[in-house]
């Protein structure tokens, strides 16, 4: 039990580590904690506590779970507006990611940012973007600049199955490519872009290939399977950081959640999120992976259920307890 | 340990709601992720989900009951017997979870208003029959009147098809139009807006919607090279009549990337027309007059204004000329000027200066490019003193070019240095303290005009 919660006080276990010494279990706590999270969100926007746009990434925990497993302390992660999942995988506190959703001077952005602009210098977390294929640019800059000082860093740019149709990633692919940049961008194919499903947006609809013609490697992976994501992930980030360039990794995945708290999602059957739910679900799949392999027992589980409601209850608390930014804040951090 | 379920908020704007359907029952057993309910917001019927896990012990609030409020009890939800250690832990349930007084005022967001004034229209005949609409309808029935006329007009955009448009504004064009004139793009506007002005220089008569003005400044470079140049580069041989348009300014909560007013970023580019109506009847009509036009414009709506209701004359093709401000309500003392959302708060402000005694005159500009400034300068030499008012920052502003033109062009009439009411000068904050105070309010309007007219 205080082996579960070490894991969701410090997010994922970011040293380098070999496949044998990855711990199933640490995989299985921080998705866990991302579920829990999110919904707990879910419910303090219901409550009125939460404003704005809020997208949940309920569904998708398996993917930057799988992934952050695989980074070093000097690789840098950047993503778009569904980052809530991602934040926590970078290891960032429970408590001021909700208490930047609530909007209050405890959140990682002094209540300023929102949840979609969120970031940690101390966790080389960029943020956090809003405007659907701006990250992708930017997380190719951080990773020219890890080349460029030579720090051995890779950077890890998460992008939709939507945004993969803006003109600015294609420049990036290109730039990434001739200029060998250690960028690994990796496609979150849940199959929808809000109400629009991929073969309605794209004339090329798998994804991995779209750097094909840059001659950038991609390769598709089960973004519902945690083991697969971070076996593709190792093999992608020692491929980026080796010097060979870029490379695309397309997770397919799945959103459980309407885009935001206001989509009522009728672009798709209730049937069909149901079918992923019972079929495919990345954190039951694992469960019952580590009961039958014998790595954990239900009870345990359970166990860490309690513990992580623990921590997001602790959370929500703290992100409602907390005070409103100063008004002198409407001020500050304008320019230098 | 029971804990009570709540009635959600599902959408930043909603605070009651319908119950439509449950979809558990007294006695049922759920866990989080399960659907407990579907309810009716004032847009969309959402799905509501289960957070904790137990068993639904009461029904609090039958399915079909309108008027729910947000945060009411609609539920009680009970632990296993058997099972009662793992429900013991999510102690801070909804109902034990305290609502500040500072967040329940935040998601209190203006809905549907209505404003009891009279829109006169000299050009429409005696005895005009009036009906209620909201803006986002008169937009919608603009296009639609305009692509039955004319063939060459069709409407492209992000969710505007299938979705019936990211905040409704489509409503039923894919239905009665189909797919060839009424398309779903991907998220690529720098592309569906260059390929827009190209279609314009062929032929065709776009309308082009950005599901917000922030996403279009990922084609700003296509609306002001491509668009607004093209006829003066090419000597007047060719242009491109095509009409930018989306919801503009900021909403509620959503922070600095997708709270912007752009229209001071458009009224500065020669080659363009820039409109930014208030109210619906000018939505529809000048919507109208935006199609036919033979130039690029832009076409500024607002989202928060979509649900609001005014009067539209019941006639067939309503138009109005791009470029003619309207009076709104005479006034001797004082001239208040704003344009979109900003028309609302001049409306409240100067019913409240009648109280004390000042009479304001209100202007809504409608068009930004060209700039009714005779219409201006005419209240001006009335009322010897003006105050702007938008949600834009103050720096090269609305409100800073028409200060210029008063100074340059009605000096001698001035009693008061013309005076600004503008956004922060600041990206927009999502805490819901700081937006308040980054927003021009009636109160800053209020002040700002007892100012010009030296009164405390
Ligand atoms: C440039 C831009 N255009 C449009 C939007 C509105 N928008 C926000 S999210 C979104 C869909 C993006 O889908 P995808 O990239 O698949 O990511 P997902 O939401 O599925 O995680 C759209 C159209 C935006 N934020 N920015
Ligand atoms: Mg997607």
């Amino acid at each position: 039990m205080s082996e579960a919660k070490k894991a969701v006080v410090t997010g994922v276990n970011n040293a380098v580590a070999t496949p044998n010494s990855v711990s199933l279990k640490t995989f299985y706590s921080d998705m866990l904690l991302i579920r829990r999270f999110e919904e707990r969100a879910g419910q303090l926007y219901g409550m009125g506590l939460i404003g704005g746009f809020c997208h949940l990434y309920i569904g998708q925990e398996a993917v930057v779970v799988g992934m952050q497993a695989n980074i070093a302390p000097q690789d840098q992660i950047i993503t778009a507006y569904r980052d809530h999942g991602h934040m926590l995988a970078c290891g960032m506190d429970p408590k001021g990611v909700m208490a930047e959703l609530t909007g209050r001077s405890t959140g990682y952005s002094k209540g300023k940012g929102g949840s979609m602009h969120m970031f940690s210098s101390e966790k080389h977390f960029f943020g956090g973007h809003g405007i659907v294929g701006a990250q992708i640019p930017l997380g190719t800059g951080l990773a020219f600049a890890d080349k460029y000082r030579n720090t051995g860093g890779v950077t890890l740019t998460y992008l939709g199955d939507g945004a993969a149709n803006q003109g600015q990633v294609y420049e990036s692919f290109n730039m990434a490519q001739l200029w060998k940049l250690p960028v690994v961008y990796i496609i979150e194919n849940n199959q929808y872009a809000m109400g629009t499903s991929v073969d309605r947006s794209s004339a090329q609809t798998q994804f991995y290939k779209r750097g094909v013609s840059f001659n950038i490697p991609g390769e598709e992976v089960d973004g519902m399977d945690v083991e697969a994501v971070y076996a593709a992930g190792r093999k992608a980030v020692e491929y980026c950081r080796s010097g060979n360039g870029p490379m695309i990794l397309e997770m397919k995945t799945y959103r459980y959640r309407g885009h935001s708290m206001s989509d009522p999602a009728k672009y798709r059957t209730r049937e069909e999120v149901q079918t992923v739910r019972e079929k495919r679900d990345p954190i039951e799949h694992l469960g019952q992976k580590l009961v039958s392999r014998g790595i954990a027992t239900e009870d345990e589980l359970k166990a860490m259920d309690k513990d992580i409601r623990l921590v997001v209850n602790t959370a929500a608390e703290f992100a409602i307890e907390s005070p409103e930014p100063d008004l002198a804040e409407l001020f500050t951090d304008v320019i230098a | 340990m029971s804990t009570q379920i709540l009635m959600p908020a599902l959408s930043p704007t909603m605070e009651e709601g319908k119950l439509a359907k449950w979809l558990v029952k007294e006695g049922d057993a759920v866990k989080s992720g399960d659907i407990l309910a579907e309810i009716e917001t004032d847009k969309a019927t959402m799905e509501f989900e289960a957070v904790d896990e137990g068993r639904i012990g009461k029904i609090l609030v039958a399915e079909g009951t309108e008027g729910v409020k947000v945060n009411a009890p609609i539920a009680v939800l009970v632990g296993d017997g058997e099972d009662a250690r793992a429900t013991a832990a999510p102690k801070a349930a909804p109902a034990s979870v305290p609502t500040t007084p500072a967040a329940a005022k935040a998601a209190q967001v203006p809905v549907a208003q209505t404003v009891p004034i009279k829109l006169e229209d000299p050009s429409l005949p005696e005895g005009t029959e009036f009906v209620t609409m909201t803006v986002r309808e008169a937009l919608r029935d603009a296009m639609a009147e305009e692509m039955r006329r004319d063939d060459t007009v069709f409407l492209m955009g992000e969710e505007v098809a299938q979705y019936q448009g990211a905040y409704k504004v489509s409503q039923g064009l894919l239905e009665e139009f189909g797919a060839r004139r009424v398309i779903d793009t991907p998220i690529t506007e720098q592309g569906f807006a260059g390929l827009g002005v190209g279609a314009a220089f062929n032929g065709l008569k776009p309308i082009v919607e950005f599901m917000t003005w922030n996403f279009a400044m990922q084609a700003i470079d296509q609306i002001i090279n491509s668009a607004a140049k093209t006829r003066y580069m090419s000597g007047g041989q060719m242009h491109s009549p095509i009409v930018f348009r989306g919801p503009n300014g900021p909403a509620a909560r959503v922070g600095a990337q997708h709270s912007q007013d752009y229209s001071a970023w458009y009224a500065h580019v020669p080659g363009l027309k820039v409109i930014s109506p208030y109210f619906a009847a000018d939505a529809k009509a000048l919507l109208k007059a935006a199609i036919r036009d033979p130039n690029p414009v832009v076409f500024l709506e607002n989202e928060i204004v979509y649900g609001r209701s005014f009067p539209v004359p019941k006639i067939d093709d309503y138009v109005l000329p791009i470029g003619k401000a309207r009076v709104v309500r005479p006034g001797r003392d004082v001239t208040l000027v704003a344009h979109s959302i900003c028309v609302g708060l001049i409306l409240e402000a100067a019913e409240a200066l009648a109280q004390e005694g000042i009479d304001a005159e209100l202007i809504d500009l409608r068009t930004l490019r060209p700039l009714d400034t005779e219409t201006v300068i005419e209240s001006v030499k009335k009322t010897n003193r003006i105050v702007t008012v938008e949600q834009g920052w103050p720096i090269c502003s609305i409100g800073s070019e028409i200060a210029s033109q008063m100074v340059e062009k009605a000096f001698d009439w001035l009693d008061a240095p013309p005076t600004k009411v503008t956004g922060k000068d600041v990206p927009m904050p999502y805490a819901a303290n700081l937006e308040k105070l980054a927003l021009p309010t009636v109160d800053d309007i209020i002040s700002a005009a007892k100012a010009v007219c030296y009164r405390a």
